[in-house]
């Protein structure tokens, strides 16, 4: 399978990157050229294989359900560009 | 004398605990040689104040009589790790300036044990790399040249700063991550010892995310000696990463002496792949003897998935990784570059904070997980590491203790050389170690000699699951019976 530039630009903005028309040339070719070298999965027969799920075997570890951490909205949003009172500021989605 | 930066860590432990110089004395020596190599590139942040403190505490509990396991042990910490207060990038230009209010786990365990932080050690962008030239911050020089030559090379990748600043003894060990290889071929690259622990022997809490069923931390160090005591710190339980084992650590540093008597070797026929260079298959059959002479067994083994092991990884990790990414958006840490909404805030932030190899695999990731393709793709992939599974554990049911492999397809190569056309020219370096993450197992690099132009050659051991210490025996058999590897003098200094 191979993408074209349509495509290029799909995946670019499910991705959420902005990518402007000089870099989807480039872009596809690379995107093929990935593409091309995993197509030789397609020659492995997997009848009956689970897909893995944990790679080591292992049960999910489980703990009480209550409150172990918390209590320091400061040092959370320490690092957002934009905050107010302790919130992060996003631009504007409900008009 | 020997210049302090140029001991082992175990010399170093030892020269501390006789008194015969001070944690202090041991962090300057290190800070001053750090001055001299900023050309190499191996660290983004040098921390000397935190490193100086740090050393005065270890100097008191010294005289106190009360030291830690690694007390006055200055490290390197590869910037992937969160430290408190400390700038951590991922090497991306998206984390610039992000300071964690909160301390990895790994390096957290490293602090506890008395252990100094001498700063934050480039890489490649949020560890996508194989020659640390994908970092924001600058590609890594390596300390090593060929002979006659002053080309500069790679030093592998994406632990290149961790690999670069032991060889050239700007640390006495450091922190590195392994997703594909990320370990040991820049360890096998630069002369020096990496081990990717099984996955779940660290934590990988704090520790920025690739992709997080392969991301593995674990120790470069001069020695296999080193690597034991490091990765002894560095390990252990952690209820707030699911996937960390609930095992206790064990002795490493006593397995180093263990031998491999009575043990069987397997040499896969599949890793003499297409066009292998006759120095690296002479190497291979080097290891086998030594381990050979040294007692063991050495046998023949199949694992026939092996091919498909790199093209599988190309669709896990990407996926894994464009998920994993999606969190830097702009809004929590950052950068944010404005757009006309929120969606076009989202896609300027990122098309601005991410390299192209980043934008690359985070695109892979989103195709391969998009409707209509994820059962084409993913899950086929994810069937594929479920064969390559099967065929370790056959081989180790078959009696095999351990495999011994080459590290990388080559030395390590110019700056600029590989990949700038074709990105699966680069992928390709990891060839040999990608089978093992995709497996979930141990496996350490440890330099097995030198190549016609003067530049280290490492082999690969693999182990069974939590069988680190079986690695480290080997691995010990193999460094004494090469010789420790002559690492360069400081030309850059």
């Amino acid at each position: 399978m191979s993408v074209d530039a349509t495509t290029v630009r799909r995946i670019a903005h499910l991705a959420r990157i902005a990518v402007s028309e000089e870099e989807v040339a480039p872009l596809q070719g690379e995107l093929n050229a990935i593409l091309a070298f995993v197509e030789q999965l397609g020659a492995v027969d997997v009848t009956g294989v689970a897909p893995m799920t944990s790679v080591t075997p292992m049960a999910m570890k489980k703990r009480a359900d209550t409150v172990t951490d918390g209590g320091y909205a400061s040092d959370v949003v320490f690092n957002a560009p934009e905050t107010e009172d302790n919130y992060f500021l996003v631009p504007k989605v409900v008009e | 004398m020997t210049s302090l930066n140029e001991l082992t860590l175990a010399e170093a432990r030892d020269g501390l605990k006789a008194k015969d110089f001070s944690a202090g004395e041991l962090a300057r020596a290190h800070l001053a040689a750090m001055e001299k190599a900023r050309g190499l590139n191996a660290y983004i942040l040098e921390t000397p104040e935190r490193a100086l403190a740090m050393a005065e505490v270890a100097d008191t509990k010294i005289a106190a009589g009360e030291a830690r396991p690694l007390e006055g042990i200055p490290l390197g910490i590869k910037d992937l790790f969160c430290t408190h207060g400390v700038v951590t990038t991922a090497g991306s230009k998206i984390l610039e300036g992000f300071q964690p209010h909160y301390e990895s786990a790994v390096t957290h365990n490293l602090w506890r044990d008395g252990a100094v932080m001498l700063g934050k050690l480039n890489l490649d962008e949020f560890a996508m790399g194989s020659s640390n030239e994908t970092s924001a911050y600058g590609d890594v020089v390596s300390p090593w040249r060929r002979n006659k030559s002053d080309t500069k090379l790679v030093p592998g990748g994406s632990s290149g700063g961790s690999a670069a600043a032991v060889a050239a003894h700007l640390c006495l060990g450091a922190t590195a991550t392994d997703t594909g290889g990320s370990i040991r071929q820049p360890a096998a690259l630069t002369g020096t010892v990496g081990i990717k622990p099984t996955y779940g022997r660290c934590s990988r809490w704090g520790t920025v995310a690739y992709a997080s069923s392969l991301d593995q931390a674990g120790p470069i160090a001069r020695t296999v000696r080193d690597c034991a005591i490091l990765l002894g710190s560095m390990a252990g339980p952690d209820a707030r990463d699911t996937t960390c084992a609930d095992l206790p650590v064990p002795d490493f540093e006593a397995a180093v002496s263990r031998g491999v008597k009575g043990l069987t070797i397997g040499i896969p026929k599949e890793y003499r792949v297409d066009g292998m260079s006759a120095e690296i298959q002479a190497l291979w059959d080097r290891g086998a003897e030594m381990l050979k002479d040294a007692g063991a067994t050495v046998r023949e083994i199949s694992l026939p998935h092996t091919p498909y092991a790199l093209p599988a990884y190309y669709i896990v990790a990407p996926a894994e990784a464009s998920s994993n990414l999606a969190r830097y958006d702009g809004v929590r840490y950052g950068l944010r570059v404005p757009g006309k909404d929120i969606a076009g805030m989202y896609e300027n932030t990122r098309a601005a904070g991410f390299g192209r190899e980043v934008k690359r695999r985070i695109m892979i990731g989103t195709y391969v997980l998009s409707a209509g393709y994820y059962d084409a793709y993913y899950v086929r992939a994810q069937k594929i590491r479920t064969l390559i599974k099967r065929d370790f554990e056959e081989a180790y049911a078959s009696g095999i203790d351990a495999i011994l492999t080459p590290a990388t397809p080559s030395a390590a190569f110019g700056l600029g050389e590989k990949g700038s056309g074709d990105p699966v020219e680069m992928y390709l370096q990891d060839v040999f170690t990608i089978t093992v993450n995709m497996a979930g197992l141990p496996g350490l690099s440890v330099p097995a000699g030198l190549d016609a132009q003067g530049l280290p050659l490492g082999l690969q051991l693999i182990g069974r699951p939590f069988d680190e210490e079986t690695l480290f025996a080997a691995a010990q058999v193999i460094e004494t019976a090469a010789g420790r590897t002559k690492l360069p003098a400081a030309w850059w200094a």
